[in-house]
C-alpha cells in the first residue's frame, strides 16, 4: 500500500495521555507526522519515548485522548494498522534460537509475503548479514541484529516505520550505516518515526520533537529548534573543569551552566557580564589557562534550555 | 499461517538442547523409577531378636517370621536392653522379645505373651512392621491352636478362616495401581508446564511484542504454542504404555480409546490452567514457582500417593478441585477395573467443568493483560 502522495497524515496524535499505575508517563501528547519524512522523537531514557510508539504501533491503550497511523485509528482499526506498519522495538526481539534466514522468513510468512518478492527493500540491509543467514540470531554481533530486527520489520513493505532507539548500544560506525539506510528508505516513500536519546543524531531528521517527562517540548525542523535559541551561548575551559562548573554558576549574569564534554556551556544575560568581567572574576577564584568563546547553540543546548524553562 | 507457527515451535523445541531428551527419559522414570521408589509396601525391616526361652517353639516362630520375606534378623540379643542398644544404632527397627518359658506358659496356660517394640522414627516402617509381625504371630499361634484341636477332640470347637480376593489387583502389585497415576502425572508436566513456560518465556524476551505487531490472530498464536506439546504429550503417553506393557505386562483391561478419550479432555483443562498461569506471570521464575505451588497441591490432593478416604475431611473437599484426582480415578479405573466410558460419566463431566472453567478464565485474563 502506498499512501505517499495522498493526503492523509502519516501519523496523527491528538492529546494521548498514558500513566503507569498513576506515574504520567506520557502527558497531553499532540504532533502529526508528514508522508515521507522521517520525524525523530528526542529525549533522554524514561521520558516516554517507548510508550509512545507502543501506543502508535497497537500495542498498548492510551488513557484518553485519540491516535491514528495511516489515516485508521489505533483502537478500532488496529488490525489494519498492523498489517502496513513495521516496528522494531527498543529491545532485540527476534527468536535467538532461530538463524538469521528463519527469523526473516517466519516474519515474512506471518504477512502473507515471502523474502523474495520484497527482496528488494531489504537488500542494501540484509545483504551485509546475508553471509550469516545460517547463524542463530542470538550469536549476532549488535549491529547485526539491527539489521536482521530492520529487515524484519521492512520484509512486509510497509508503509511508516516505528524505530525506537535504533541507535543504542551500537557502534559508531554501524549507526552511521544505520542512519544511511533509513534516507534510503524515506528515497522510497517509507515514512519513519524514529527514537533516540542522541542529540546529535537530530539533525539527520527532517523534523523533531523534544520530549521529556512525557511531555512534547517542542516540535519543529532541527534549524528551525536552533534558530529558535536566542541566548548569548558561550563555551568555558579551564584547566580545573570540575571546579569551574561551580564557580560559573556563582558569577552574576549566568543564567546556567552545563557540561558539555570538554566545553561547559552557559547562557549569559550579556547586559551585565562580557567575555572579560567573567574572564577576571575566573582568576580571581584560581582558574587559569581560560577560553570563552561565543558559539551557535546545538540541539542539546535547545534542549538544556527548554527544559530549564 | 499456524502450519508455519506449528513449524518454528517444532524448530525451537528439537533445537534446544535438553527438552527432546526430557521428553523421552521422562516417561520412563515415570513409569519404571518411580513406582519402584515410591512404594509403601514395607520390605526388608531389620529386626532384633531376643529368645530367653529356647525351645522348639521359639525357634519356629522366629523361623516362621524370618521366613515371611519383610524382615530381616538383624540381631539376636541375650537381654532387652541389649536389643534396644542395636535400635538405638539404627541396625534393628523392631525388637521381638520371647519370654523365659514361653513354650511351658503355652502349653500349660493355653496362652503366652511376646513382646513387639518398634522405633517409630520412620512411622510407617515401626507401624506397618509391628502390625506385620503381629499378623505373623497370630497365625503362628492360630497354628498351633490347630494342632491340639486335631490332637485332641477335632469336634470340640468350630474355627474359620479368612481368606481375602484381592479384586481389579490380585496379586495387590504396587506398581500396578501407581503406574496409571503416574501417566497422568506425566502428562500434567508435559501439556500444562511446557506451553505455559514457553509463553512466558516469549513475553520474557520481548518476542511476544514482535509477534503482536503481525497480523497474527492471537487465538492461532495460542494454539501453535499448545498443539506441539499436546502431540507430544499424545506420544509419551504411549511410550508409557508400551513401558507398562513390557516391563510390567500391564494392559489395560478397558479400551485405550477410553483412555485416550479422557487424556485429551485433561490435556485440554490443564493446558487452559496452564495459560492461566502464563498469563498472570510474567518472568519465567514467577511462572515457575506458581506452577510448582499448584501442581505440588494438586498431585498431594490427588490421591496419587495417599487414598483420598485417609485425608482429614477438610482435604477430601480440597481435592475436588484437584484435576488430576478425576484422570487419575479415570486411569486407575479402566486400566485396572476395565472400566467403559458409560460408568466414567462423572470423571467426564467434572473435567469438562474443568476445561471450560480454565480456558475460560484463559480468555477473559488475556483480555484484561493486554
Amino acid at each position: 500500500m502506498t499512501l505517499s502522495g495522498s493526503n492523509i497524515k502519516a501519523v496523527v496524535c491528538t492529546d494521548v495521555c498514558k500513566s503507569y499505575e498513576k506515574v504520567p508517563a506520557l502527558r497531553n501528547i499532540s504532533f502529526t507526522v508528514e508522508q515521507g519524512e522521517i520525524f525523530g522523537v528526542i529525549g533522554p531514557d524514561g521520558a516516554g519515548k517507548s510508550t509512545l510508539f507502543r501506543v502508535l504501533t497497537t500495542l498498548l491503550l492510551a488513557d484518553s485522548g485519540t491516535a491514528s497511523v495511516e489515516g485508521m485509528n489505533v483502537v478500532k482499526g488496529y488490525k489494519e494498522i498492523r498489517k502496513n506498519v513495521g516496528y522494531m522495538p527498543g529491545r532485540f526481539s527476534l527468536y535467538q534460537d532461530l538463524t538469521v534466514e528463519e527469523n526473516l522468513k517466519i516474519f515474512a510468512t506471518l504477512f502473507h509475503t515471502t523474502i523474495e518478492e520484497n527482496y528488494y527493500l531489504i537488500k542494501d540491509i540484509y545483504s551485509q548479514i546475508e553471509p550469516f543467514k545460517t547463524r542463530r540470531a542470538g550469536a549476532l554481533s549488535g549491529g547485526m541484529k539491527q539489521k536482521l530486527a530492520l529487515s524484519c520489520a521492512l520484509i512486509h513493505k510497509p508503509s511508516i516505520l516505528f524505530l525506537d532507539e535504533p541507535t543504542t548500544g551500537i557502534d559508531p560506525v554501524s549507526r552511521k550505516e544505520l542512519w544511511e539506510m533509513l534516507r534510503k528508505l524515506k528515497s522510497q516513500g517509507i515514512t519513519i518515526v524514529v527514537s533516540t536519546p542522541y542529540m546529535d543524531e537530530a539533525s539527520l531528521c527532517d523534523r523533531i520533537a523534544l520530549i521529556r517527562d512525557g511531555e512534547f517540548m517542542k516540535i519543529d525542523t532541527p534549524k528551525g529548534i536552533i534558530s529558535g535559541f536566542r541566548k548569548e551561548l558561550w563555551a568555558v575551559r579551564g584547566s580545573n573543569m570540575s571546579a569551574l562548573i561551580g564557580h560559573l554558576r556563582e558569577v552574576d549574569g549566568v543564567v546556567t551552566c552545563f557540561a558539555f564534554g570538554d566545553n561547559h556551556h552557559i547562557t549569559v544575560d550579556n547586559t551585565i557580564l562580557t567575555k572579560e568581567i567573567l574572564r577576571s572574576r575566573l582568576e580571581e577564584k584560581g582558574h587559569n589557562e581560560i577560553i570563552i568563546e561565543k558559539i551557535e547553540a546545538g540541539i542539546e543546548d535547545c534542549f538544556m534550555e527548554l527544559a530549564n524553562r | 499461517m499456524l502450519k508455519y507457527l506449528l513449524e518454528k515451535e517444532f524448530k525451537q523445541f528439537f533445537r534446544s538442547s535438553s527438552l527432546p531428551r526430557m521428553v523421552i527419559i521422562m516417561p520412563f522414570m515415570a513409569v519404571l523409577i518411580f513406582p519402584l521408589v515410591a512404594n509403601f509396601e514395607i520390605k526388608n525391616i531389620n529386626l532384633a531378636v531376643v529368645d530367653n526361652d529356647k525351645s522348639t517353639y521359639s525357634q519356629q516362630l522366629i523361623q516362621k517370621v524370618s521366613s515371611s520375606g519383610y524382615f530381616r534378623i538383624s540381631d539376636v540379643s541375650d537381654s532387652y536392653p541389649q536389643a534396644l542398644r542395636s535400635v538405638e544404632l539404627n541396625k534393628s527397627d523392631i525388637i521381638l522379645e520371647i519370654p523365659p518359658h514361653f513354650e511351658r506358659d503355652m502349653a500349660k496356660e493355653k496362652s503366652a505373651t511376646v513382646l513387639i517394640a518398634a522405633n517409630s522414627v520412620s512411622g510407617t516402617k515401626g507401624g506397618l512392621g509391628s502390625s506385620y509381625l503381629a499378623g505373623i504371630i497370630g497365625d503362628f499361634s492360630n497354628n498351633i491352636r490347630s494342632e491340639w484341636i486335631t490332637a485332641s477332640d477335632r469336634f470340640s470347637s468350630g474355627r474359620f478362616e479368612i481368606s481375602p480376593q484381592f479384586w481389579y489387583n490380585p496379586r495387590l502389585l504396587y506398581t500396578y495401581f501407581m503406574v496409571p497415576a503416574l501417566m497422568v502425572m506425566v502428562l500434567a508436566m508435559l501439556c500444562g508446564f511446557l506451553p505455559a513456560l514457553n509463553i512466558v518465556g516469549e513475553k520474557a524476551n520481548g518476542t511476544i511484542e514482535q509477534m503482536n505487531v503481525t497480523p497474527v490472530n492471537k487465538f492461532i498464536f495460542i494454539l501453535s504454542k499448545l498443539l506441539p506439546y499436546w502431540i507430544i504429550g499424545f506420544v509419551v503417553l504411549t511410550i508409557c504404555f508400551i513401558v507398562a506393557r513390557i516391563f510390567y505386562g500391564l494392559v489395560p483391561e478397558g479400551s485405550l480409546a477410553t483412555i485416550y478419550l479422557f487424556a485429551a479432555l485433561f490435556v485440554l483443562a490443564f493446558s487452559g490452567f496452564g495459560l492461566v498461569i502464563s498469563n498472570y506471570a510474567n518472568t519465567l521464575q514467577q511462572a515457575m514457582f506458581m506452577m510448582f505451588f499448584f501442581v505440588l497441591t494438586f498431585i498431594l490432593m490427588s490421591g496419587l500417593y495417599t487414598p483420598i478416604a485417609n485425608m482429614p475431611q477438610w482435604a477430601q473437599y480440597l481435592s475436588n478441585f484437584s484435576p488430576l484426582k478425576y484422570i487419575i480415578i479415570v486411569l486407575r479405573q479402566v486400566y485396572l477395573k476395565g472400566s467403559s466410558f458409560s460408568e466414567l460419566l462423572l470423571p467426564f463431566a467434572v473435567l469438562s467443568g474443568f476445561a471450560v472453567f480454565f480456558n475460560g478464565w484463559a480468555v477473559l485474563s488475556y483480555r484484561k493483560s493486554s
